[in-house]
């Protein structure tokens, strides 16, 4: 799964640096993730793996990473199944 | 100046105080409108009143106020005077930024202490030559060797530059660091120099004196908060800013509505019996005046109720809202304004009436611009594309 974010990072352009040069837990907003570029990669993540951000986790803490975000998701995968 | 040290317990209550203000900022609003000028007078009586750290915790000194009590100081403020209440507001903003940020850093900490002690007023420099006003990016780069830190920004805006005690800067963390990845510092006088690059004669809110300055400044590394800037801008920055903004824009649309409901009420007492033509508007608008009263106390509300989670504090839809309380508020009062004219008639299209309301008028039109309402409009736009709005009344 991280392999598929990370995947997503590099091909939507979502942050100026490669993707490669960061770890799982490395401070995506430091790498120069902005607002708008966020929501953006947002909805290719809801694309990507057919799910949909609850309001709850709409917040900075769930993109700051990688790793969040491959909580954030396998969370909501879980659910679904 | 010199301040007379008082205890908490001796100070009056702080609208009381506030309202001695106001009296003061009221008397020379006309002349810091037609000159466009520092509100002096009005600053020196913030600072004797003891009102410049109402927000800093008791622990460091201060009365530990909340943003309400603060939106409300703002209000009383903004009825005597546009310019000394968004002064008074945008400094109130940047002390909220230490508040919720500086506490466990001991520089910070210890410049609440002295914030207290001096009453210092706190400008900010965010707009930046070649960014614009696009808080959340910037050119210049702070850049810290041996402890000390050194950083120069073309600050094409900073308001009251000139007066202020402290200035809080905005800057990219380090020089090798994305736009994005930005740090704010607290320089104080004797830290920086500022060459003034451009002047402030404008149609409203003429006495923010908000020019553009070269900044040149260095300090201790220790200046610069611990925290990114990104989170100090979502989590006190947005939040005070337009709860604040929104509440001076109040204070001038209450008192242009003030203007024109004694204006009514004069042309009621001449013509007994009859209802004057302009009560239907006056009604009207202070109906207006009521749903712009309500949104800034919503606003304050939803505040409080997510200072409780900090993932509250940076979450999207709590960003919608706040973006929705200035967009909301800014255009409104400037509806009430326009309609507080067409009541007061020329009596209040002339300068020189006790039913004038062209400076309100005038000081209301920045509303929409500072902080343009379109690239709010539009940065909500596109939060709007994950997130969706709170329908229940009770959260």
């Amino acid at each position: 799964m991280r392999d598929r974010i990370r995947k997503l990072i590099a091909e939507r352009k979502v942050i100026a640096v490669d993707v490669d040069s960061l770890s799982d837990s490395a401070d995506l907003y430091e790498a120069g993730l902005s607002s708008f570029a966020s929501i953006q990669f947002m909805l290719a993540l809801e694309d990507a793996f057919d799910v949909e951000f609850p309001e709850r986790m709409l917040t900075r803490k769930t993109f700051a990473s990688i790793e969040a975000i491959d909580r954030s998701l396998s969370e909501l995968l879980t659910e679904r199944v | 100046m010199a301040l007379p040290s008082r205890t908490i317990e001796e100070l009056r209550a702080p609208a009381e105080r506030m309202r001695a203000v106001a009296e003061i900022a009221a008397r020379h609003s006309a002349d810091v409108d037609r000159e466009g000028r520092f509100p002096r007078e009005a600053i020196d009586a913030l600072k004797a009143e003891r009102l410049m750290a109402v927000m800093i915790p008791t622990r460091f000194g201060g009365e530990g106020l909340g943003l309400l009590e603060v939106a409300e100081l703002c209000t009383i403020l903004g009825q005597a005077c546009g310019s000394t209440a968004m002064v008074y507001a945008m400094h109130q903003i940047k002390a909220s930024s230490l508040v919720s940020h500086g506490g466990e850093s001991p520089w910070h900490a210890g410049f609440m202490r002295e914030m207290v002690a001096e009453q210092y007023l706190l400008a900010s420099a965010t707009t930046e030559g070649g960014i614009g006003g696009d808080l959340r990016n910037s050119l210049c780069a702070v850049e810290v060797k041996d402890g000390r830190f050194t950083l120069e920004k073309d600050a094409t805006v900073i308001s009251y530059g000139l007066y202020a005690d402290a200035i809080l800067v905005t800057c990219r963390r380090a020089p090798d660091a994305q736009s994005s990845d930005q740090s704010m510092v607290v320089v104080k006088q004797g830290d920086y120099s500022l060459a003034k690059t451009t002047g402030w004669d404008t149609l409203g809110m003429r006495g923010t004196c908000s020019e553009g300055f070269r900044l040149v400044s260095s300090g201790d590394a220790a200046q610069i908060f611990p925290q990114p800037f990104s989170e100090i801008a979502a989590q006190s920055m947005l939040s005070a800013s337009h709860i604040l903004w929104g509440a001076v824009w109040f204070g001038i649309a209450a008192d242009a509505v003030a203007r024109a409901q004694a204006y009514v009420r004069a042309a009621a007492r001449k013509q007994p019996g009859s209802v004057p033509p302009g009560a239907l508007r006056l009604a009207e608008v202070v109906a207006m005046l009521q749903d712009m009263k309500a949104s800034v106390v919503a606003g304050v509300v939803r505040y409080e109720a997510a200072l409780k989670s900090p993932d509250e504090l940076s979450s999207i839809g709590f960003a919608v809202e706040m973006n929705n309380l200035k967009v909301t508020t800014s255009q409104r009062g400037a509806q009430i304004v326009t309609h507080a004219m067409l009541i007061t008639g020329l009596s209040g299209y002339k300068n020189d009436t006790p039913f004038s309301v062209g400076r309100h008028l005038r000081d209301i039109t920045s509303a929409a611009i500072m902080i343009s309402n379109d690239r709010i409009l539009s940065n909500t736009s596109n939060l709007l594309l994950v997130s969706r709005f709170d329908t229940s009344l009770v959260n």
